[in-house]
């Protein structure tokens, strides 16, 4: 059912783990419904440039895979380059997912945006807590 | 890499004597059963002695075996045929929330066509008790229908007693012993059941051959329109080298059953022990008392982790099982068996059944469990719910 790509993936993944000293928090997902993505990264203030990108994911192989391949497509790239980021472009990237796993690329996108949000509702003021998630679905 | 299948809940490889029975059938002896001639004759020879073989090990007349396409079809043509031939006498079926697809949703589709069904719960094991049906038969009941052993759990059911709440009211009674036949002894008679399913690959034999036991009085509506094969009820030429497999991998597995059963289950609680004992935060799925399980079952649910990763992991390393997730499925609801049992959603997402079957060893438990510490102590070091989780509940191990 998986491409070699997203297999590959998976038993690959890039960017596990919390970024230590994060200032941008993501958590998108219910585990009820089995997928919970959290991202953390470290955005550069002057340059607003993602220097650092963490994921942790509890879900299928589909889940971990594109939450993986999220973080190595906006790692090095601009704040405002990371919002513009869509499921299909992580879709793409895994050379295509089973349709009933589509929704995983969706929640990689939505994680991302979350913490890139996050941290722009933080610059903005609006956040104190450096914990607290911009959005919980 | 090594291989190690832990799938045979699902499917087993089929035996090769038993091949070696069915491989005349399809090139030489290929006459259609039906034909006068001596070319159908020879198949139907064949067929006719199948079936005395099957009605012998399951304890009946060999009027009472109807070879069909499989367990799915068997259900549906025991529930929808009786339900069917009876609804002038009552509208109200009984069924448990656990079964199979193929008798819950074949349930779902009679509700649709104005049937009553009722749903039973289960313990925390998969039990259904004599006083529950007791309590749910009515006047409008016609047909009690619950599974002999559940395929995820591995739970053995007290047909006996159930089947003898469902006669004392008059009303039919149906197992889906699926997962049984080949593992457990099945008697019909000693069971007192009125119908009865098993499939053929379940037990080492071919895909695609199925058996319904009816008893002989029992009416039930015609399953497949057409020709007037297996005594009018279903349509259909006969799978001739499939029924001759099915026959011969079931006397097989009666004849070796209390040796692979010893075997089996001596692996299966290898793997058991090992597993509760070096892995924390863990659910053991299904009866503890391992006199009440089929010998090959086993299934845990791993807390802060999602099964269909687990599953993924394991293939990679050469090992096939099957998981509870909703992943496997589609849908977003894990395994309605888990749920049923009072297991929570998020944890029962991830988790696995792992069935043994005659060829395994306690090698390949070991490193099946080898294996699966490292992956989900991997997949828990990367689960943002883990922590949060085992602090919120306590797994029984």
């Amino acid at each position: 059912m998986y491409n070699e790509e997203v297999i590959k993936e998976f038993q690959n993944l890039q960017n596990v783990g919390v970024v230590e000293n994060y200032n941008a928090y993501g958590k998108i997902g219910n585990a009820a419904c089995g997928d919970i993505m959290e991202m953390t990264m470290y955005i550069n203030p002057e340059t607003e440039i993602i220097e650092q990108v963490g994921f942790r994911t509890f879900g299928c192989a589909a889940a971990q895979a594109t939450s993986s391949r999220a973080t190595t497509l906006v790692k090095g790239k601009t704040v405002q380059e990371a919002l513009a980021l869509s499921n299909k472009a992580v879709v793409d990237s895994l050379g295509g997912l089973p349709a009933q796993k589509m929704h995983c690329s969706v929640l990689a996108e939505e994680a991302i945006k979350a913490c890139v949000e996050n941290y722009l509702d933080r610059k903005a003021g609006k956040i104190t807590d450096s914990n607290e998630p911009t959005k919980m679905v | 890499m090594k291989k190690i299948y832990l799938d045979h809940g699902a499917t087993t490889a089929l035996d090769k004597e038993v091949l070696d029975k069915m491989l005349p059938y399809f090139c030489d002896i290929f006459g259609n059963g039906s034909s006068q001639h001596f070319f159908g004759r020879e198949a139907l020879a064949a067929i006719d002695s199948a079936r005395e073989d099957v009605a012998k090990a399951l304890n009946c007349k060999s009027s009472e075996i109807y070879f069909v396409s499989g367990g799915s079809e068997a259900d549906n043509m025991a529930i929808k045929g009786y339900a069917l031939a009876h609804k002038d006498k009552g509208n109200h079926i009984i069924t448990t929330k656990i079964e199979h697809p193929a008798v819950l949703e074949t349930c779902r589709k009679l509700e649709k066509y104005g049937f009553e069904v009722t749903y039973l719960d289960v313990d925390s094991e998969g039990f259904v008790t004599k006083e529950q049906l007791e309590a749910a038969i009515k006047d409008s009941t016609i047909l009690v229908t619950i599974m002999m052993v559940n395929n995820e759990i591995g739970t053995i059911e007290p047909i006996k007693e159930l089947a003898k709440v469902a006669k004392a009211h008059n009303v039919a009674f149906h197992t889906d012993a699926v997962q049984a036949a080949g593992n457990i002894p099945v008697d019909v008679q000693d069971l007192g059941v009125d119908m009865l399913s098993i499939s053929a690959h379940k037990f080492y034999g071919p895909k695609g051959v199925g058996v319904l036991y009816k008893r002989n009085g029992l009416k039930i509506q015609r399953f497949l329109d057409g020709g007037e094969q297996e005594r009018n009820l279903r349509a259909s030429t006969l799978n001739t080298p499939g029924i001759v497999g099915c026959a011969e991998a079931l006397k097989k597995a009666i004849k070796n059953m209390e040796e692979n059963n010893k075997k089996v289950a001596k692996v299966r609680d290898h793997f058991v022990e090992r597993v509760k004992k070096e892995i924390p935060y863990i659910y053991y799925n299904g009866p503890k008392d391992h006199s009440k399980r089929i010998p090959g079952n086993s299934d845990f649910s791993f807390i802060g982790i999602e099964g269909e990763g687990i599953l993924f992991h394991l293939d990679i390393n050469g090992i096939a099982v099957s998981s509870g997730s909703a992943c496997s499925s589609g849908s977003l609801d894990p395994s309605h068996v888990l749920l049923a049992i009072g297991i929570p959603m998020e944890v029962a997402h991830g988790s696995i059944r792992f069935s043994f079957g005659k060829e395994n060893t306690i090698e390949d438990a070991d490193y099946t469990v080898d294996v699966l510490k490292k992956t989900v102590e991997q997949l828990r070091s990367m689960s943002p719910i883990y922590e949060d989780l085992i602090k919120e509940l306590k797994g029984n191990v």
